[in-house]
């Protein structure tokens, strides 16, 4: 039961992207098309999935002095892995995805789901974690690419929309920003919270020692 | 020198990283508040970018390539900038205390901000040759710091702005980066 919650808290209530505000590169980049962003946020469940098993098989392996190179090792191969499988199944996506697929890299999510959780628990917890907060942020970039290709394109996972006229603003970057500007304010409203004051810095690993956090506030 | 100065309106200005590139946005965001944070930050990233430029490129070109091994680039890349920013935190502090301390804070954040590694695999995607990517490199920082100084002096207005209590914060900051991109969106169409 409470493995069941590890699944389901990354979907909606911890959401990664929307609430948690991490990961926002690729949330802006890949999302001019519902379909991107469905990608994308697989290739990067795939990695987080494969990382937080293995950190969290290796845990009482790796040092904690160089824990940060070791942990990014780990990511680095599985998005290696995960963009040699698109390249060869997937060629229209691997060339949608760009750099932004090798960029997973250091997307803070993963980072910092095994600084969080991985490294702390063991594998079948983590596994559903990075199984449940790769499918919130893949939830977020399909609603983040939904509404721009709806708005910017007139059409929705590559179907025209009759009588919608395209405003391309949207899928250019200034849309972007402007996007999920309202969505992180829609969701303020509808949760009813105090909107969070700055990024979450929280599930960043150089949190601790970290410039923006000492010296901005 | 026509191909550097190509590239420099190219870094800087067109494909500016942040606002049209969406690369970098979590410093962006985050450390944009004051004028002061936005200067150190983007110092410290234009070091940061041309060096690991300067040592990645020849690892890419003298190591993989020969020996066929290019798709190894990413975890190549990604582990010598984090091996490179606590190498320059190390030294810094040594060395160079007053430096140190005017960047010092800037570099743990570094090492996870994905314009760096983007940087440098990007050179590599476009067959720069080794001055072109160091020239690209530092341009491109240009333009991070560039980006990072102009959005310090709208979010400074912002601070004192009366906004909706759903838009306050993060919410009001991103339409505000999106008004500045749309700024930026003036320069497309320059470099053919």
């Amino acid at each position: 039961m409470s493995n069941f919650k590890e699944f389901t808290k990354g979907l909606i209530k911890e959401n990664p992207n929307l609430v948690g505000l991490l990961g926002m590169c690729p949330t802006l980049a890949v999302t001019t098309q519902a379909i991107n962003g469905i990608g994308m946020g697989l290739a990067t469940t795939f990695v987080l999935l494969g990382s937080n098993i293995v950190i969290s098989l290796l845990k009482n392996v790796i040092p904690k002095t160089v824990k940060l190179p070791c942990y990014i090792v780990i990511i680095a191969g599985f998005v290696t892995l995960i963009s040699f499988l698109l390249h060869g199944y997937i060629p229209s996506l691997y060339d949608a995805l760009g750099t932004f697929l090798n960029l997973i890299t250091v997307n803070c999510i993963i980072l910092g789901r095994a600084e969080m959780f991985a490294c702390k628990n063991k594998v079948i917890p983590s596994a559903l974690d990075g199984l449940g907060m790769g499918l919130g942020f893949t939830l977020s970039l399909f609603l983040m690419g939904s509404v721009r290709e709806i708005l910017g394109s007139g059409s929705w996972m590559g179907f025209k929309i009759p009588g919608m006229h395209p405003m391309s603003v949207f899928v250019m970057s200034a849309g972007g920003f402007f996007v999920l500007g309202c969505i992180i304010a829609v969701i303020n409203k509808v949760a009813g919270k105090k909107p969070p004051q700055k990024l979450g810095c929280a599930g960043c690993p150089n949190a601790e020692n970290c410039a923006a956090r000492k010296g901005g506030e | 020198m026509k191909s550097i100065f190509i590239i420099m309106l190219s870094a800087v200005f067109v494909d500016n990283f942040v606002l049209s590139k969406f690369m970098g946005i979590c410093p962006f965001l985050g450390v944009s508040k004051k004028l002061s944070s936005s200067l150190g930050m983007g110092a410290a990233v234009i070091f940061v970018m041309v060096c690991a430029t300067a040592v990645t490129y020849p690892v890419y070109s003298g190591i993989l390539a020969p020996n066929g091994l290019e798709y190894l680039n990413t975890v190549s890349f990604i582990l010598i900038i984090a091996l490179f920013v606590q190498l320059v935190e190390i030294a810094l502090k040594k060395i160079m205390p007053p430096l140190y301390n005017a960047l010092g804070v800037y570099l743990p954040l570094i090492t996870t901000n994905c314009a760096v590694l983007g940087v440098t695999l990007i050179n590599i995607e476009n067959g720069y040759s080794f001055v072109e990517s160091l020239a690209n490199s530092f341009f491109v920082g240009v333009g991070f710091t560039l980006s990072l100084i102009l959005f310090s002096g709208v979010r400074s207005k912002l601070e004192t702005a009366d906004i909706p209590q759903t838009f306050k914060g993060v919410p009001s900051t991103l339409i505000a980066a999106s008004i500045v991109s749309i700024s930026f969106l003036a320069f497309s169409g320059l470099i053919k």
